[in-house]
């Protein structure tokens, strides 16, 4: 495999995602919820831009499975701290050359620039190590190996190791010393004296004793600290040239290794961080008891999901240290559209985001939240959800609300999947059920994937492409969500009955009631 | 450096909390009038005589440990005054120096170097005092702080700091070392002695400057504020040991001048009651959970000191006993008893002389007070329900081998009421194992106790001659049923004629 063989441990082509950059995300994201999924991610991973990351699909099942598989190595344990160290040894370079950009005095830049280095050499170094003691089993790390194997042994990394190597060791060995009288300070080199405090510890020993630790005292070291002050740039321009050959030498390594980082290398750095800002949200939620899994992604319409829930609602819940209910639902035959009825606030519009969800994230090539699914490997989404825009009379709403539907229909194909939600609320039941009817009709006929939610019943009966799914309520407390959406019939009843149950006004307490 | 005056081999801490009852019996038994007169007016000594003798030793041992220092304070008054006099000087001469803020390693060094001067100067002087007079000192406490003194404070030793303090104000400048840290900051600065280059008559002549070497003008500001910075950085590690041996040697001053001030307040009160001619003695205190008890001529020591007068002082024959009723006519001396008794256990257990010609007793686990008060604190509950409060407040902490004094507790109620109350509270800590000592006008609370016949009872009698004329001796005595209210109404309002008092005599 030779050097150019690699490119990206994102994509499997190199040409695809040439345009992952082009910025602004799919018009869905705002009503899937998946702007607060991104935020997420993101948080605290500002520094690697990943937003374009998340926001660019894939279409074609090698490429997914190429993501499926380097997840997968880098869920399996070892090799992902490979990669953390990596990423965390790249984050403190960084801070290392903004901080010799910050930098003002020549010696001190210079400095800081030799400390980014060797933490790059090291990195690499350690990372090929990782690499090669775990063995990855994807194409693409396995690839990105071979890279690395290869860079590293070139001369010019190997020159930059030994040259930096070399000037540090011979940096740190200076001890040199500092004379201050008064207003003059003078510098000399250190000719092994012997330790005055220790001497003065040593003699006040006797009275050391209760005294607990360290003194708070001002003035503590500054660790990282910023720049230097007037007499430590004397004194340190003093020491250079006390050792004019060792600084000589430093000047010119900074002058020609400017451009020292490897572009693969700074790709790899970014791109592997998709992986494992998601990883990390997985870990957050599987400790609040939810699954992930690897989606069968195809061409096939029945699809098929088992304890699936929304992502942006789980974050949020599992953060709260409340429970996320999960939903199953399945589609086979001539099924595909699911309509989605029963008491508001019952979960039926995060199952159609859950839906959504599920089908966008199976195209970034992630696992997606559920224990097991399998799922269309969709050529577009498609949302309508009810804007919260203020149009004054219902007509213009209704209106608004028409030619965006229409214009979701005229793209749809029937690999799309559709969701739209509360549609038509603004009309009247009749209204809501004609054109309910209507826009089903067409998606039916186009044969692309739909969840429907509406509280018109009627609609879950349309015909053998429609299956009901009804969010459902703790039947002894109604007030109670239980944010389950379930596959049956539309009674429109259940919801009512527990309210009555609840108040003891069933047929049942009233009979005790009244016999008491 | 320790002092260990107060206990064997541990610090006397003034911030120690004190017992939950401590309120109480500072308000019960005066200790506000005992430490004025401890005190003479110094509000440091009050400080340390009220705590302590509210938190109070609870092994014999411990008791004679003190006993003995205090003996040794006695024989030797001018020298235990000279060296609190000494430890005196070191803390308020430090104050006068420590005046700008420390916070610079720097300034903390400078500041140390001065202090530490003062300091030695002082430690001089006292092992001087500790040489002179190592002979007169018996006890174990004293014994060993002289000893202690002589031997850290060798002379060899104090010479080599002298040195160091000397060398440490940097006649010749700051001299370190330091390498290349972080970012080429100077780091691991380390003082260090290496020949100062002398620079020739001419050199200086022409202010000609050492090849690498840099001046800082003298109006560049933050070129001074860097300087001082990289002497802060060189002078760090001394700073540290120094500030360190500061606060050590001021907690030894401080402790020596803590620990003493009990002692020198303990000498105050001695010489004020001599001069009144009233007795005072070393007590003996048997081990805790026993039953001794016995006084001869205990008197009540903050009567004394207000009074400027011989109070009575009394007899007891308590051994064996674990309740004391104390009857009688009203005025006719039973609190003043009871708070003699108090004040006995109080000072005995605080390592003191006890204002007697001889006091004995088991050592007491607490010392706890439950007296009748005159001022309603509580606007809330009624009396009987702030009494009853504080009991049960005194339940929560008492355990076996306590000491319960008992004034006049529930009167607030009936006297039928308050004695049933009063009786199941005194059973029942008599069984836990408390030692009651009971003042009461609750006939039948007293002669029911009485009528019980307990072994372990001792009843006494506030004496009370048959002309009605107070004697305020407490005797040995049943309960007898009047508190002879009608002698104080007499005196009140007038004496009325022998006839009469015969009359209401046999009237009853």
């Amino acid at each position: 495999m030779n050097q150019s063989s690699f490119s990206s441990i994102l994509f499997l082509d190199p040409v695809e995602g040439e345009d992952v950059d082009t910025p602004g995300s799919p018009q869905f994201f705002g009503d899937l919820n998946l702007d607060r999924v991104l935020e997420a991610l993101t948080e605290g991973a500002e520094e690697y831009n990943l937003g374009p990351l998340f926001c660019y699909p894939l279409s074609d099942i090698g490429s997914i499975a190429y993501r499926h598989d380097v997840m997968r190595d880098l869920e399996a344990g070892p090799l992902r701290g490979h990669v953390e160290a990596f990423a965390e040894s790249m984050r403190s370079m960084r801070l290392h050359l903004s901080q010799a950009d910050k930098l003002s005095y020549e010696y001190q830049k210079m400095s800081w620039f030799l400390d980014a280095v060797e933490i790059y050499c090291d990195a690499v170094k350690n990372l090929l190590g990782g690499l090669s003691q775990e063995g990855p089993t994807s194409r693409g790390l396995q690839s990105f190996a071979a890279f690395l194997e290869q860079y590293s042994s070139s001369p010019e990394f190997v020159g930059l190791v030994s040259e930096t190597k070399r000037l540090k060791r011979e940096l740190s060995g200076i001890t040199y010393r500092v004379h201050i009288q008064g207003r003059l300070v003078s510098v000399g080199r250190y000719g092994g004296e012997p330790d005055y405090s220790s001497e003065v510890e040593e003699t006040f020993r006797r009275f050391a004793e209760g005294a607990v630790g360290e003194y708070a005292m001002r003035g503590q070291p500054r660790q990282n600290g910023a720049g230097m002050d007037s007499v430590e740039e004397q004194v340190m321009g003093l020491v250079a040239k006390l050792y004019p050959e060792l600084f000589g030498g430093l000047a010119a390594f900074y002058a020609r290794h400017a451009a020292y980082l490897d572009q693969t290398i700074g790709r790899f750095d970014r791109e592997v961080q998709f992986y494992l800002v998601y990883i990390r949200l997985m870990e957050r939620l599987r400790s609040g008891g939810l699954s992930f899994c690897y989606p069968q992604v195809g061409e096939s319409k029945s699809v098929r999901a088992a304890d699936a829930f929304d992502l942006a609602l789980a974050i949020k819940l599992v953060h709260e240290g409340s429970t996320v209910v999960c939903n199953d639902f399945f589609l086979e035959g001539e099924e595909r559209i699911f309509v989605v009825s029963g008491p508001n606030q019952g979960g039926k519009t995060t199952f159609a985001r859950t839906f959504g969800q599920l089908h966008y994230i199976a195209r970034l090539g992630l696992p997606v939240p559920g224990k097991e699914a399998r799922l269309l490997l969709s050529d577009g989404l498609f949302t309508h959800f009810e804007r919260e825009e203020h149009i004054e009379d219902l007509r213009g709403k209704l209106q608004d609300e028409l030619l965006r539907m229409h214009g979701v229909l005229q793209r749809a194909t029937g690999d799309s999947v559709v969701i739209v939600n509360e549609g038509f609320a603004s009309t009247s039941v009749n209204d809501a059920l004609y054109i309910g009817r209507e826009i089903l009709r067409q998606v039916a006929d186009r044969g692309c994937l739909c969840v429907y939610v509406t509280f018109v019943d009627e609609l879950s009966r349309l015909g053998k492409a429609t299956v009901s799914m009804v969010s459902t309520v703790v039947p002894e407390d109604p007030t109670q969500r239980t944010f389950k959406v379930v596959r049956r019939p539309a009674d429109g009843r259940a919801y009512a009955m527990a309210i009555a149950e609840k108040y003891g006004l069933t047929r049942q307490a009233l009979r005790e009631r009244a016999s008491r | 450096m320790k002092v260990y005056l107060m206990h064997r081999g541990r610090d006397f801490d003034p911030t120690a909390a004190l017992p939950s009852n401590s309120d109480a019996i500072a308000q019960d038994l005066e200790l506000d009038v005992l430490c004025s007169s401890m005190a003479q007016g110094d509000p440091f000594l009050f400080d340390v005589a009220r705590k302590a003798l509210l938190v109070s030793l609870d092994e014999p041992e411990e008791v004679s440990y003190r006993q003995h220092v205090l003996a040794d304070c006695i024989a030797n008054p001018a020298v235990v005054r000279k060296v609190y006099g000494l430890a005196v000087e070191a803390i308020e001469g430090k104050k006068k120096i420590w005046g700008w803020h420390m916070d610079y390693p720097d300034s903390v060094l400078r500041g140390s170097v001065e202090t530490l001067g003062l300091f030695f100067g002082v430690l001089n002087r006292l092992r001087e005092v500790a040489d002179e007079h190592r002979g007169s000192f018996e006890s174990e406490g004293f014994v060993r702080l002289l000893d202690m003194i002589e031997r850290e404070l060798d002379d060899r030793y104090l010479l080599r700091i002298q040195e160091h303090l000397q060398e440490l104000r940097f006649p010749e400048g700051e001299r370190m070392s330091a390498r290349l840290g972080k970012g080429f900051k100077g780091e691991d600065y380390v003082l260090r002695r290496f020949p100062v280059g002398r620079r020739t008559w001419t050199e200086r002549v022409l202010r000609k400057k050492p090849k690498y070497s840099f001046e800082v003008a003298p109006q560049d500001e933050a070129g001074h504020r860097a300087l001082s910075e990289m002497r802060d950085h060189g002078v760090r590690t001394a700073a540290r040991a120094l500030k360190a041996s500061t606060d050590h040697i001021l907690g030894f001053f401080t402790s020596l001048r803590t620990e003493l001030a009990f002692y020198i307040a303990c000498l105050n009160l001695r010489e004020a009651l001599l001069q009144e001619g009233e007795p005072v003695c070393v007590p003996l205190l048997s081990e805790g959970g026993g039953l001794a008890l016995s006084a001869r001529g205990l008197y009540d020591v903050c009567l004394a000191l207000k009074l400027q007068r011989r109070p009575v002082g009394n007899d007891l024959k308590a051994d064996g006993k674990r309740l004391l009723v104390v009857t009688g006519a009203n005025q006719g001396g039973k609190s003043t008893f009871l708070r003699s008794l108090g004040l006995a256990y109080v000072m005995a257990q605080a390592g003191m002389f006890v204002p007697a010609q001889q006091f004995s007793a088991a050592i007491s686990a607490g010392l706890f007070t439950h007296y009748k008060r005159e001022e309603d604190a509580s606007m809330r509950s009624g009396k009987l329900d702030e009494e009853l409060g504080r009991m049960s407040a005194i339940v929560d902490h008492i355990r076996p081998g306590c000491v319960l004094l008992c004034n006049e507790s529930f009167a607030s109620t009936n006297e039928r009421e308050g004695s049933e109350i009063a009786k199941e509270v005194i059973q029942a800590l008599l069984e836990a194992g408390v030692r009651v000592f009971l003042v009461t006008h609750l006939f039948e609370l007293s002669e029911g106790l009485y009528r019980s016949g307990a072994a372990d009872a001792l009843f006494l009698r506030a004496e009370r001659r048959a002309d009605g004329q107070r004697t305020f001796k407490v005797v040995e005595g049943e309960p007898l049923s009047t508190s002879f209210g009608q002698d104080l109404y007499a005196q009140v309002f007038g004496t009325p004629d022998k006839a009469e008092v015969v009359r209401l005599g046999s009237g009853r």
